[in-house]
Formats: C-alpha cells, structure tokens, sequence
C-alpha cells in the first residue's frame, strides 16, 4: 500500500521530464548552414560537423530545446529549419494562414453571389415586337409547307 | 460595397508581392564591393562589433583603424583554408611591424573546431567570430576562404573571392604597407 504514493510521484516526474533529444529528431529541423538545406538530407563537411556538435550536446545530457538553444548560440538562429515564432518571424506562420482566411472569405462572397444571381431558365424571355412575331410565324409557316 | 472588396483584394496582391519581392531581394548577393574594386575603387569596409573567437569580449575591424588590415574568412572544415592559413600566419608576423595585421573571420564553424584549428596551426592573428554569417553577408561572401585587404583609412583596397598566394598578397599589401593614414 505504500509503494502507491511512491509509484505515483515516480509518474508525476516521469511525465513532467523532458523527452530524451535524439539525432534523427533535431537534423530535421535544423539546417546545414552551409548547404542551406534540411541537415537530415545533408552530406556536407559542414552538416557532419553539425550532427557532430548535436551528438556532444546529446552526450551532455540535453533535451530537444536545449540542444536546439545551443545550436542557435553556434550558428545563430538561421540554423533552425522552422523560424522562431517571435518577431518578424511570426509573418511565416501568420501570412499563410492570412491568406487561407482570405481565400475562404473570397470564395463565401463569390458563393453568395453565384447563388443570388437567377438562373436563365427562371427568367422569362421578352415579348417578341409584333413586326417579328409576323415575320416568325411567316417563317415557320413556309417550313410547314415545305 | 463591391469598391472596398476590390480595394482589399488590391492591397492584399500588393503585400503579397512586396513579400515575394523582400524574400527574393534578402536572398540576392551584395557585388558592390567586387564592382567598386574592379573599377578601381576604395569602398569603406563593412565593421561590426563581434566575439573575439577564444577570448572574451568583442572586437570589431573599426579597432584597427590607422593599420593595413588583411580580413580572411575561414572556416575550420574548410579545404582551401587549411592550406592558406600558415602563409597568413607567416604573412602576420612579417608585417606585424609595419603597423599591419591579419584578421580572421570565422563562420559557418562549431566554436570547438574552430579553437582546435587555431592551436593546430599556431596561428597568432586574432579571429572574430560571425556567429551567422551576417558580417560575412555585408561582403557579399558566397565561398571559402575570401580575402580582403583593408587600407589604412578602413577601405576595402582589394579582394580575393578564393585562396591568395604568396604573389597575390604582395601586389596588394606592398602599396597599402606605403601609404600613410
């Protein structure tokens, strides 16, 4: 019974700690600052230096941010793959979801539109001029005789 | 009604392709150095105050105002820098008293390999260290190791996009050593 209490402070903390950083998680979001792609694609002198310095940082005990925080001090932070959500920056996560708001927007108005507008079959064709109206009718009867 | 929802469509196609046009133009090369030194030209050098690397503090190349200052990029994992280096040790220490200097700039580098590098080849000449590469942007730097040549009066008097040699670095520097600030 009294193992409980200590089983469930042992979750507390378990669930609370950072996850263990690994390699193949951190060089997908990060860049070979060199070759200015993604480092998990990279094959440069430069990206080995990188997985390098990500395998100390994990070797010291790091955390995912932390090895990240320790990238950006190294590399500044053009190293991070996605920028961060400060500043200017924030533009790269705000623009596009701007422009879909602005899209769907665009597209609600261009549906209402769309559905006012009467359909040709509901309008109804204007009376023919009587000079017309004889002039078919005079057509149609010479089909009728042919 | 339908005036405003065409000005809003307007303005926001004009932010759009402002954005497009900054995001194309940021990523652009600066050749204003490369144009001014091939017609002849003195441009003023880019400075900025930076990490000194393997010392506290910063300095900046503005500190060395009245010295001929030759400004190397490198970087640790650099091939062409490797075999550059010690002629520009050998180049510092020959002009150190001429009221002269090299100075490193080292970017692109974990700060670790960087310092190894240093003790590997002795080098004396004191490095900064452009932690991302924005100093080394300001000189429309695309390769290593590039090569500047300060004068006395902090303008860029010649440039090397490549390794110098021997040869390169005297018909550069010998003028510059001449001249008073």
């Amino acid at each position: 019974m009294r193992l409980l209490p200590a089983l469930l402070v042992l979750l507390v903390f378990a669930t609370g700690a950072a996850p263990q950083a690994s390699l193949p998680d951190i060089e997908d979001e990060v860049m070979c600052v060199e070759c200015g792609t993604a480092l998990n694609i990279s094959t440069s002198t430069v990206a080995d230096q990188e997985r390098d310095f990500i395998r100390r940082q994990i070797a010291m005990g790091k955390d995912k941010r932390e090895v990240k925080d320790a990238l950006v001090d190294e590399f500044g932070p053009g190293v991070l793959a996605l920028p961060e959500e400060t500043g200017f920056n924030l533009a790269a996560y705000l623009v596009p979801v701007g422009l879909a708001l602005l899209a769907i927007g665009g597209l609600a108005v261009a549906a209402r539109r769309w559905r006012r507008q009467p359909s040709p079959a509901a309008t109804a064709p204007e009376p023919l001029a009587a000079d017309d109206e004889r002039r078919l009718d005079a057509e149609l009867a010479s089909y009728d005789r042919r | 009604m339908r005036f405003r929802a065409s000005w809003a469509v307007i303005l926001a196609s004009a932010l759009l392709v402002g954005l497009l046009a900054y995001g194309v133009a940021s990523r652009g090369q600066d050749t204003s150095i490369d144009e001014a030194i091939a017609s002849g030209e003195r441009i003023e050098a880019p400075t900025a105050r930076l990490p000194v690397l393997g010392k506290g503090g910063e300095g900046s190349l503005g500190d060395y105002e009245g010295k001929v200052v030759v400004l190397n990029f490198w970087a640790s994992w650099c091939k062409p820098c490797t075999q550059e280096l010690p002629l520009l040790e050998r180049t510092h220490r020959a002009i150190a008293g001429r009221n002269a200097l090299v100075l490193g700039v080292n970017y692109q580098d974990v700060s670790d390999s960087a310092l190894g590098f240093v003790r590997r080849f002795k080098l004396s000449f004191p490095s900064l260290r452009d932690r991302d590469g924005e100093f080394a942007d300001d000189y429309g730097s695309r390769a290593f190791p590039e090569t500047f040549v300060v004068d006395r009066r902090g303008r860029i008097a010649a440039q090397r996009r490549g390794p110098v040699d021997q040869k390169w670095l005297d018909r550069a520097l010998q003028p510059l050593l001449e001249e008073t600030a």
